[in-house]
């Protein structure tokens, strides 16, 4: 069945920023060669931990009076949201900002700030008459996409999208959503991640013995080596301008993709181990919704973390759904292992990262794999070197998190 | 601490709170708020600085009190030599 023009969905502008990029094409580079960029950054109470830190240039978008108020997700936000509008080419000035949407995914929010109040307040014998005003405004869910719209001027609807580490996926998909509803007639969505400021994720991970250790920080996060031993905590963020197909053609948009599928689940077994059922279901659901065989899918961009267990549970999944016998072009491929894990900006950021496959007809590789565990090993992982293709045209893009929310994402090569 | 030393301090807290306003020419007769873009929260920032640099507790029935770099100067100083005494 075919669908209207004003039922399918597109990508039509991309702002980011990377460990490795602040813009699509720096980070897209950047994957092909083969460079992360993690440093080792000192953590209040821990010491040196790895972490992957974004350079962009805030004050590109923001005064230095806005960015005293703002928090770094919030920063992150409008930093990725000015750039995908601009990417997007459309006219800002005059647009009615009331049928603009802004959906941001985060893992958490508000955990930064209230660290940071309470050492600050520490440093005056916890005497609350310290703890700064700031502290709410900062907090509240809706922090980072309320700051897009305080910059942008937008009077359309904002929230955040909780979604743990599937937030920038489940960001995406909220947008699509408002879109097909006609709630808005743009949406801003996607994902942001101010994580490494907060000791707390990385003392939970600790904890939880899920943090990645290397002597050579950029060789920390190895999603599929046998020696890998957790992940590495990332900021970032990528927002997407969303259009109806009728909209994007009308102004001539450049049209980077077009969102075909998607799928939420919940594993409802446990709080954090994965459930590679689920995930098979996750992904079945958003194929049939593609209307596309596993076979049809070019590029399965996988959530790996590089967790010993979290990355074979979803190998377990990919093998069933997509057995090299039945699926001999689809490749397999992990964008982590460059930036480690930017949290709810993961799923938003890994999917711009594989967009120019559509152009270029390259996979971007898996990198750091230097002793593939036999329980990785699916047959068609791309792995230290990029691959070309005869052609990409379909893209399906994982995203799990905490609390055991799947999300899966498949976008097409647009063509009428 | 004199009143222009006063007024200072309080210039100064500003400069942090406000870093993209020139302050080179602020009438000191004027209220704040009618020559600089500070809002609610900009304000309390103040206040906040005070407490923390300098002690200074200023109870909200006295805000109206720092409305212009004089009424700050008239106000304050009296407390900065409280808290240095």
């Amino acid at each position: 069945m075919s669908k209207s023009l004003s039922s399918r969905i597109v990508i039509t502008g991309v702002g980011l920023t990377a460990p490795n990029g602040n813009s699509l094409a720096e980070f897209r580079q950047n994957l092909l060669s083969g460079t992360g960029r993690i440093a080792n950054i000192e953590m209040r109470y821990m010491g040196q931990v790895h972490a992957g830190v974004c350079d962009y240039d805030a004050r590109k978008y923001q005064t230095r009076r806005e960015l005293r108020n703002s928090t770094r997700a919030g920063s992150i936000a409008v930093y990725c949201s000015r750039e995908a509008v601009t990417d997007s080419g459309i006219e800002w000035e005059g647009l009615d900002t009331s049928r603009v949407g802004v959906y941001v995914g985060t893992t958490e929010h508000g955990n930064v700030e209230t660290e940071h109040e309470i050492y600050n307040i520490s440093q005056y014998d916890y005497d609350v008459r310290f703890w700064s005003h700031h502290h709410n405004p900062r907090t509240v869910a809706n922090n980072p996409a309320g700051e897009v719209t305080l910059n942008m001027g937008i009077h359309g609807p904002h929230y955040a999208i909780g979604a743990a580490c599937a937030a920038g996926n489940a960001g995406i998909i909220q947008g699509y959503q408002m879109l097909l509803l006609g709630e808005v007639d743009l949406a801003l969505a996607g994902g942001v991640s101010e994580s490494i400021q907060s000791f707390g994720i990385f003392a939970g991970f600790k904890s939880q013995g899920a943090l990645a250790v290397h002597e050579d920080p950029n060789k920390a996060s190895r999603p599929f080596d046998k020696a890998r031993n957790g992940i590495v905590v990332s900021e970032g963020g990528a927002i997407y301008t969303l259009e109806r197909l009728e909209d994007a053609k009308a102004r001539g948009a450049k049209i980077y993709a077009e969102i075909v599928g998607y799928h939420l689940n919940s594993d409802a077994t446990d709080a954090v181990l994965p459930n590679s059922e689920r995930q098979v279901q996750c992904m079945k659901a958003a194929l049939r919704k593609a209307g596309l065989q596993p076979s049809e899918i070019d590029i399965v961009n996988t959530h790996a973390t590089s967790t010993p267990q979290g990355d074979a549970q979803e190998c377990q999944a990919i093998r069933e759904l997509f057995p090299v016998e039945v699926c001999p072009e689809t490749r397999i491929n992990n964008t982590k292992s460059y930036i480690g894990h930017a949290m709810g900006a993961a799923g938003a950021l890994e999917l711009a990262g594989n967009l120019p496959s559509f152009e270029d007809g390259l996979v971007h590789p898996t990198i750091n794999v230097e002793d593939l565990d036999p329980e990785c090993a699916l047959g068609n992982l791309v792995m230290n070197e990029p691959e070309k293709r005869p052609e990409i045209r379909t893209i399906l893009n994982n995203s799990f998190g905490m609390l055991g929310i799947n999300s899966c994402l498949i976008v097409k090569k647009f063509a009428e | 601490m004199t009143k222009e030393e006063c007024k200072q301090v309080v210039l100064d807290i500003i400069a942090e709170i406000a870093p993209d306003e020139d302050l080179s020419n602020i009438s000191p007769d004027v209220r704040l708020r009618d020559q600089l873009d500070l809002d609610s929260m900009d304000f309390l920032d103040i206040v906040m600085e005070l407490r923390k640099q300098y002690g200074i507790e200023v109870p909200e029935e006295d805000y109206p009190q720092l409305a212009s770099l004089d009424s700050c100067a008239e106000y304050l100083t009296p407390k900065f030599k409280e808290v240095s005494a």
